[in-house]
């Protein structure tokens, strides 16, 4: 084969590759994206759907106090439970991450078996725990610690609870990845230059593993911000959240502009909290798995 | 107890168990101030478990750990008055070189002043000045070195643990830090305890050097002691190139020992042998000569096997009629010496070192 | 001296045990909704408001498959999961080999995107996908959820694969080239069968997150049929009945068997190879030794 007939390197190998997945991203998450902030600035149409004239009427309608409320409120919630699965992943993060290797993903496993139970069979379980004539009930009567039975259900501490337990997994995690990557040796050269196990835990310790601590905050508070199923069931209805209007919005309501506009605050907020992430380190070596 | 007042870190009677594994057996090890002394021995020997002990990573399972007179045993490794110097360097990440360096200061709560001024003596001291603001991933292995022991020295230690420092570097750099190390030590007068498994570099740099196995100090002094009056074979061997054959004592004239092997008879100095006992002597190749006579005592023959130039020395291989192979240096070329030539081993018998073989030195 | 070591071994075992205890507490928490599931698969009542008492007839019930609407949804359920777990797989293996060797222009961007469907909330994209498949006129169905599935479970399987692959598969698809094999038969006798692990790993990532999956399932689904988990939300108000409990129960166990049988393959493979080397080591270092002598 002479030069004349040798064919440049193909392009072919990388398009097979590549191709599909950066097709599909383009179609089904960006195009989608970039519609529904395009549906926020519409009109809701008189029968429902959407008029294409431009407005602000949903951005206006979020100002109003109802909903700042529930937005506000969302957003405590999801920091409470952003905030509590840190505090109290984070040690048990660390009790694994110091295991041997294979004691460490034999626990891991365990920590995930539950979550392949389907999520809503084990939120009716909380339910069914803290009923009026549940077993948490009787416990506490029987103690004498209350008279009558209390109401649990659909309140919002039972929905923190249910926030709590369906997200600290996720929260360990990547705490659990960076932990582990923590060289014994780091602690041993704090220690040998004269820190005690606190002050090395403050200056060595925590500060190596913010990467997935920052990956938990993301991976939590994003996920309760949107939720809708854990509000739904524990809540019964009676507790609204931002996930909760934005699902009305596209059912029962079918105000489409609305909803975009929910969910455009929401991926505001979202993008924020990357924005600062991506400060500390790159997005490509989050630890999510 | 026997406490020279001289020595700084005493370990009596110290053993370590992990599980099953006796990885540390019995050591009594006097360390003098100010010396540098070396921990030397193959992978798995227990000299970097000896150094954690010291440094108070590892609890020792039994036995008694001093440093400067004090027993350290229930000692944190952040109480101790000893700084250790790692193998990947260890430097934090996360923070400066600066930053690096004042650790130690600052968790004392140093005044900031003070510690600036001992920070920038430290890294002018390891030639690291103007370095302060760069981070760890940013410097070259060689560069995280001198951090490292800046970052130890700085709090005045009265004693420096050193474990395989300079294993990453290549053989260039690693002997240029040798030679900076060994001037650094006799500069500040502080004492090293220096771990390593590389032979040449215990002998550069040490006063003294502890030549170990299987958690077990086979001999300890100064590196010409060492090369030149090994007590056992695998010393003899660990150390330096060696010839070692083994024979039996035909006679025994004074410190005069003739020897019988599978080879011939040899002639070797030696206190203390009868006749009869099964020995191995041991004759550096730059002592081994030959000849195209046999020589008084000497009854070994050998066929020249190939020449190897290694730039200061050449090495000869010679094959001997039992299969077993000598080696034997010198400086320059003999043309006449071609591969195949018979010629007889010979050497000063003061220069060959006989040595006892012990009953579990049955060699793997 | 034997004072000193004792008080320091105190501490230690002190410490591990209120350690493991913290540990056990929070293992509790986890387990407690499913053991109470898997309790109320024997409830002895028509709907699971209380305990009433043991029985086993949901379990028989189940197997007599009276209950269409169950069966019908898991059904439903599964041959999504599946779709969608063979959709993602291929197209997310793909992306993952092809986005760690390639370099092209729009990666930085096409990464950005990946970590938009794990990042932002499902509600969010499943919106934005709803709104584009009525707009468009697409209808809903199976189609648009499997579409839907897929698009959270590539991106999840793309970030398993990269995290598998090293720098040594670089050099072994260049040692397979070297050695005569073309792009393909490289790709499929040598990189697909080193990260083996890592395309089951994210098999079956893919599959647990689709078959659990209800909002997407819910907002992209026609009014005809119903994945299993949306069945159960739209249960709920009325209460839930045993025999979805003993449903579920018998899913986790067939996944737990499932995941034991695959770590135990594994074990078994690693094992031998490592025995096999064990092998060739000893006959090596016994060629060593009668060559020495």
């Amino acid at each position: 084969m002479n030069a004349a007939e040798k064919k440049p390197r193909s392009k072919l190998p990388m398009i097979a590759q590549v191709g599909p997945v950066s097709l599909w991203m383009i179609l089904f998450v960006t195009i989608p994206m970039l519609f529904i902030v395009f549906i926020s600035f519409m009109t809701r149409g008189t029968f429902g759907g959407v008029e294409y004239t431009p407005t602000l009427e949903s951005y206006r309608t979020l100002a109003d106090v109802i909903y700042l409320n529930v937005i506000l409120k969302s957003i405590r919630v999801a920091a409470v439970t952003t905030i509590t699965c840190l505090l109290v992943g984070y040690p048990f993060a660390y009790y694994i991450a110091r295991k041997p290797p294979d004691i460490a993903s034999r626990l891991i496993m365990l920590l995930m078996i539950p979550l392949w139970t389907n999520s809503l069979m084990r939120l009716n379980a909380w339910m069914l725990v803290f009923q009026t004539n549940g077993p948490v009930n009787k416990a506490l009567l029987a103690m004498g610690l209350i008279e009558k039975p209390v109401m649990f259900l659909y309140t919002d501490g039972l929905v923190l609870l249910g926030l709590i337990t369906n997200f600290l997994p996720f929260a360990v995690l990547p705490m659990y990845s960076s932990i582990e990557k923590l060289q014994n040796s780091m602690l041993e050269a704090s220690a040998d230059l004269g820190a005690k196990p606190s002050v090395t835990f403050w200056k060595i310790t925590l500060p190596l593993t913010f990467p997935g601590i920052f990956s938990a905050i993301i991976l939590t508070f994003i996920p309760a911000l949107g939720t809708y199923t854990i509000t739904d069931m524990l809540g019964g209805g009676k507790v609204l959240y931002i996930g909760n209007i934005i699902k009305n919005q596209f059912g029962t309501i079918r105000n489409w502009p609305l909803g975009a506009a929910l969910s455009v605050l929401l991926l505001l907020i979202t993008a924020l909290l990357i924005f600062i992430y991506s400060r500390f380190a790159s997005i490509e070596e989050m630890e999510v798995l | 107890m026997p406490e020279p007042s001289d020595s700084i870190v005493s370990l009596h009677q110290v053993e370590k168990w992990y599980g099953n594994n006796h990885v540390v057996k019995n050591m009594n090890l006097d360390i003098q101030k100010g010396e540098f002394l070396t921990l030397l021995g193959p992978s798995g020997c227990g000299k970097t478990t000896t150094l954690r002990m010291i440094a108070g990573f590892e609890d020792a399972t039994s036995g008694i750990i001093t440093v400067q007179g004090e027993r350290v045993e229930e000692k944190e490794p952040y109480q101790r008055d000893v700084n250790t110097v790692f193998q990947n360097y260890s430097l934090f990440p996360h923070m400066t070189v600066y930053d690096n360096v004042a650790y130690g200061p600052t968790i004392k709560k140093m005044p900031k002043d003070d510690i600036r001024k001992k920070v920038e003596e430290m890294l002018a001291l390891v030639q690291m000045s103007g370095y302060e603001k760069r981070r760890p991933e940013a410097l070259s292995g060689g560069q995280k070195q001198r951090v490292a022991i800046a970052r130890a020295l700085i709090n005045n230690p009265r004693v420096l643990l050193l474990d395989e420092p300079l294993g990453a570097l290549d053989l260039k750099l690693r002997k240029q830090m040798q030679i900076e190390l060994k001037r650094l030590q006799k500069k500040l007068g502080i004492t090293f305890v220096y771990v390593t498994h590389d032979q040449e570099e215990a002998m550069t740099m040490s006063d003294r050097i502890a030549v170990m196995r299987a958690g077990v100090i086979l001999q300890i002094g100064s590196p010409l002691e060492i090369y030149n009056h090994p007590n056992c074979r695998f010393v003899a061997d660990f150390i330096g190139e060696s010839n070692i054959m083994d024979g039996t004592v035909r006679s025994v004239k004074g410190n005069l020992l003739r020897v019988e092997t599978d080879d011939g008879m040899i002639l070797t100095e030696g206190d203390g042998f009868k006749g009869g006992e099964k020995i191995c002597v041991s004759i550096r190749p730059e002592y081994l000569s030959i000849s195209k006579d046999v020589q008084d005592g000497f009854s070994v023959r050998a066929k020249i096997k190939d020449h190897i130039y290694m730039g200061t020395v050449i090495k000869t291989s010679l094959d001997l009629d039992s299969g077993k192979e000598l080696k034997f240096s010198r400086f320059e070329p003999d043309p006449s010496l071609k591969e195949g030539d018979e010629r007889y081993v010979f050497w000063d018998p003061a220069k060959s070192v006989a040595i006892h073989l012990e009953a579990q030195e049955v060699d793997a | 001296m034997e004072n000193v070591r004792n008080r320091k071994v105190q501490k230690e075992k002190r410490v591990r045990f209120w350690s493991t205890f913290y540990a056990a507490v929070i293992y509790a928490m986890f387990y407690i909704p499913v053991l109470v599931m898997i309790q109320f698969s024997f409830n002895d009542a028509k709907r699971n408001y209380s305990w009433e008492g043991f029985t086993t007839e949901w379990y028989k019930k189940l197997f007599t498959f009276r209950n269409h609407d169950l069966w019908e949804a898991l059904a439903y359920s599964l041959v999504i999961a599946v779709l969608a777990t063979l959709i993602s797989v291929v197209i997310g293996v793909l992306g993952g080999i092809g986005l760690k060797k390639f370099r092209f222009r729009g990666k930085k961007f096409i990464n950005l995107m990946l970590y938009v469907p794990i990042v932002v909330p499902e509600i969010v994209l499943a919106v934005a996908m709803l709104i584009i498949f009525m707009t468009v006129g697409i209808k809903l169905g199976m189609g648009t959820i499997v579409i839907g599935h897929c698009t959270f479970c590539i991106p999840y399987a793309v970030v398993t694969i990269k995290g598998r692959i090293s720098g040594d598969n670089e050099t072994l698809q260049e040692a397979s080239m070297d050695l005569g094999a073309n792009r393909i038969q490289t790709f499929w006798r040598v990189t697909i069968p080193s990260i083996m692990p890592g395309i089951m790993s994210a098999a079956f990532l893919s599959f647990t997150l689709s078959i659990d999956d209800v909002i997407m399932s819910n907002m992209l689904a026609s009014a005809r049929q119903s994945t299993l988990p949306v069945l159960i939300l739209s249960v709920n108000r009325t209460g839930i009945t045993p025999d979805i409990n003993a449903l579920t129960t018998i899913m986790v166990l067939v996944m737990v068997v499932g995941m034991l049988l695959m770590n135990g393959i594994q074990r078994y493979t690693a094992k031998k190879e490592a025995r096999e080397i064990a092998e060739i080591e000893r006959r090596i270092s016994a060629m060593n030794d009668m060559a020495e002598k």
